[in-house]
């Protein structure tokens, strides 16, 4: 089928602001979006830039807003994206060059919530024994890949960018409620502040957002009742 | 603009083994590591079903029935001693991995949950033993975000999306440094080291049906072997069987290692005529042929080039949660539910077995008598160490990347302890930019994604999973045509900043270089064994042929060279599942 895209361009070399274009590709109803970007790029305007790796779904590197909403390119079909296709970069995040945007900013939010277990304990021999109910209190968040898909959707974040955002709130729940990790309280003590995770406004853009399936929403109310209750040991 | 940077340690590639060195480098060296990525988007982070060690939580297991099995694996062609470190080591290193934060899958009693693979046996090869140390079926996923999370505790140097282009060698043949070209600004730097880790992953984007990343284009061996490294056994490039039909997605070998059932368009379980004892989990290379046989045979479903991966008996509860990845992946791009239907495969561009050649400390071997070239290491899947020979095990890659990561990691760093500055090359970034500046103005006549989906088809068709002197020789031919071609294209995109354009153009011709020499090799080998099946010399042919290939490329012809295989523990049998 023939399908019309509608890039947001802009070179930063040449563009005083950026401008639509607009392409005609030939699809499979089974192609990505990432499929038809390529078809742009690579036989109509080789300038056409963004960011692409694993192609399905895993390395988070193709974050963009289609037809209004956050996804990764390799995870929507064309099949579903109607006569026109609107593909813009990642809204709020300083813009490099057309699809491609500055992830520096989301990534200092993401290393400002501790994101490594810290524990100095370590067994005599073999690993650290963990329950397996223990194991599942934290699985939902261990699947972020940090595309920033959710972060970038959020209207708290557009209203303020130095909301420390959900996908930092989910790296950090992802340790704090590993019973293996002692330092949960740095962490919440990070999300307590002015910008931390009081901006949530329950509004679940993340949640349609996460191309990962993770309950995002959710993650972030359990830190904030961890911050009223404090933590179950 | 030029930039210099001097660090004692530099890592190229920031997958698991590039971390793992980082993260052992760092901590005896000052170190930087360059990717042309951001850390977490490495094709390590896509691997699925587990990490293979003798832990022993759920049966008996023995370090050495895993080092069997490697060998056996391998088809006899891995360096034993090499194994056998691998597989001594790994248990060790697993439970490193959990102390880092890794998080495992539990059994109920808490500890590391493990569970069947293809070719991993209890008592040399008796029966299938609950071996790959699994975090549900983003094993590769926990894995380098575990150890991109102890890089920023440890406050290791990252330079994220810059392309490494260029090596440097001292004249003396010391490894000195890298050029890299930082994508945002198109600005060259000159990296001088005093010791280089290459941990760059592979080139699966050689052919057609793949698993791997669109990134995975073989840069760092293709620069070694433009400086005049060898390439160890390159003609050994693994097909996963179960890749999405059409699109190379993987679909875990974990399905099988659960219970799932490959059949053919008459339901048949095929895998019992092929290997009667292991059945679908015997080893990637034995199932991604049968498969290729049925197909031949007429018995793919409804008579096309794929066969149903079968796990509707697993039950939901066994598919969402041990196979989630997998059932969303056939979701999201075919519409089908496992639990329900069966699964459309077909075999899928995979692994490297060959790369860089080095010893067991990652040093990089310059011939094939094993001599060094000083300062410069490689591990993960761009170096051959050889301990996946012929054909690599289902979990082996993840273990080969953390042992032998961090064992680049550590003799790096002892060797940038114990040595002055290499001099640097009198020119640096010269060539490279003369380079770059001749692509950018030229106007050729060809399309870089012309180039490069008539390499992959050719690469196939003919230097796939089987393979004929005839073939090969085709696309030897039409691959040395390709590389003229890829010198007369247009690049695009003219401009300095986030130049993806030129970037694809180098990675082609990378690809080109290695296709090359893979091509190369695997024509010369007149042999059957393990990856590399010949439908004119069908057997395995120990008298002759239980050898490494090292190629290289001297005066524009590739050469080839062969170094004896280290059989140290188990003497080559006839292989069967």
């Amino acid at each position: 089928m023939r399908i019309q895209m509608r890039i947001r361009r802009f070179n930063p070399e040449t563009d005083s602001k950026p401008w639509w274009g607009e392409y005609w590709v030939d699809v499979e109803g089974s192609d990505r979006v990432l499929d038809a970007l390529h078809q742009v790029k690579w036989y109509q305007d080789g300038t056409l830039t963004l960011r692409r790796s694993c192609a399905h779904g895993i390395c988070g590197s193709d974050a963009m807003v289609i037809n209004g909403r956050n996804a990764l390119a390799c995870k929507v079909l064309m099949q579903d994206v109607g006569d026109v296709c609107q593909v813009e970069p990642l809204r709020t995040m300083p813009l490099i060059k057309d699809l491609v945007v500055d992830m520096e900013p989301f990534f200092a939010k993401y290393r400002a919530v501790l994101p490594y277990l810290i524990n100095d304990q370590l067994p005599a021999s073999g690993e650290r024994y963990q329950s397996q109910e223990a194991r599942e209190r934290y699985d939902d968040t261990t699947k972020c890949i940090l595309c920033a898909a959710c972060t970038t959707s959020c209207p708290s974040f557009w209203a303020n960018e130095d909301y420390i955002g959900p996908a930092a709130i989910v790296q950090a729940h992802r340790f704090i409620f590993d019973d293996r990790d002692t330092a949960a309280d740095l962490r919440l003590r990070v999300l307590n502040d002015v910008d931390g995770v009081w901006r949530c406004r329950t509004v679940f853009n993340c949640v349609q957002a996460c191309p990962r399936e993770i309950d995002v929403t959710r993650a972030i109310g359990e830190v904030k009742l961890a911050l009223i209750n404090g933590l179950d040991d | 603009m030029i930039h210099t940077h001097k660090f004692e340690t530099i890592v190229v590639g920031a997958g698991g083994a590039g971390l793992m060195a980082a993260l052992y480098a760092s901590q005896g060296s000052d170190t930087a590591v360059l990717t042309k990525l951001y850390p977490t988007r490495s094709h390590t982070g896509t691997a699925q079903g587990g990490i293979g060690a003798a832990l022993g939580n759920l049966e008996e297991d023995r370090a050495e029935w895993h080092t069997f099995d490697t060998i056996k694996g391998s088809d006899y062609l891995a360096d034993q001693d090499a194994v056998d470190i691998m597989c001594q080591e790994a248990v060790e290193v697993i439970y490193e991995l959990e102390h880092m934060g890794l998080p495992f899958d539990r059994t109920p009693e808490g500890k590391i949950a493990q569970r069947p693979f293809g070719g991993h046996t209890s008592n040399f090869g008796e029966k299938p033993v609950r071996r790959a140390c699994h975090a549900a079926d983003r094993t590769g996923h926990m894995i380098l975000q575990t150890l991109y999370q102890q890089c920023i505790a440890h406050n290791v140097r990252f330079f994220d999306e810059f392309h490494v282009l260029d090596l440097l060698l001292s004249d003396d043949g010391q490894a000195t440094g890298v050029v890299a070209y930082e994508i945002d600004s198109g600005d060259l730097h000159v990296f001088h080291g005093k010791a280089l880790i290459f941990a760059t992953g592979g080139f699966g984007r050689m052919w057609e049906i793949t698993s791997n990343a669109h990134s995975l284009t073989g840069d760092g061996p293709a620069i070694a072997l433009h400086k005049g490294i060898p390439l160890e056994d390159m003609e050994f490039f693994q097909f996963h069987p179960t890749g999405i039909y059409k699109m190379g997605i993987l679909i875990t070998e974990g399905v099988r290692g659960e219970g799932g059932i490959l059949r053919n368009r008459d339901g048949e379980r095929f895998m019992e005529r092929y290997a009667p004892n292991l059945k679908d989990l015997a080893s990637r290379d034995v199932v991604s042929r049968a498969i290729y046989l049925e197909v031949r045979d007429n018995k793919g479903i409804d008579g096309g080039r794929y066969v149903h991966l079968d796990a509707t008996h697993l039950g939901r509860q066994v598919v969402e949660t041990k196979l989630a990845d997998s059932a969303e992946f056939c979701k999201t791009y075919l519409g089908i539910d496992p639990a329900v239907e069966p699964m459309p495969v077909q075999p899928t561009a995979h692994y490297a077995m060959g790369g860089i050649p080095t010893n067991v400390d990652g040093e990089v071997q310059r011939n094939a008598h094993g001599d060094v070239v000083p300062g410069f290491y490689a591990a993960g899947e761009v170096a051959c160490v050889s301990v996946h020979g012929a054909n690599r095990l289902g979990t082996n890659s993840l273990v080969d990347l953390v042992v032998f990561g961090k064992r680049a990691g550590k003799a790096a760093a002892a060797y940038a302890q114990q040595n002055d500055w290499a001099e640097l090359p009198a020119e640096t970034w010269e060539p490279t930019q003369a380079m770059l500046q001749k692509m950018m103005e030229h106007d050729g006549q060809y399309n870089v994604a012309d180039l490069r989906a008539e390499m992959q088809s050719l690469m196939m068709d003919n230097v796939g999973v089987f393979r004929t002197e005839e073939g090969i020789q085709s696309a030897l031919t039409r691959v040395r045509e390709l590389q003229e071609c890829a010198q007369d294209i247009t690049v695009m995109d003219k401009g300095k900043r986030f130049n993806t354009d030129i970037l694809e153009a180098i990675e082609l011709q990378n690809l080109l270089d290695l296709a090359e020499v893979t091509a190369a090799s695997a024509l010369a080998r007149q042999e059957s064994r393990g990856a590399h099946s010949r439908e004119d010399h069908k057997d395995r042919d120990d008298e002759n042929w239980l050898t490494h290939t090292y190629a290289t490329k001297v005066d524009g012809k590739v050469s080839l060279e062969y170094a004896p295989v280290s059989i140290t523990i188990h003497h080559p049998k006839e292989r069967t599942y």
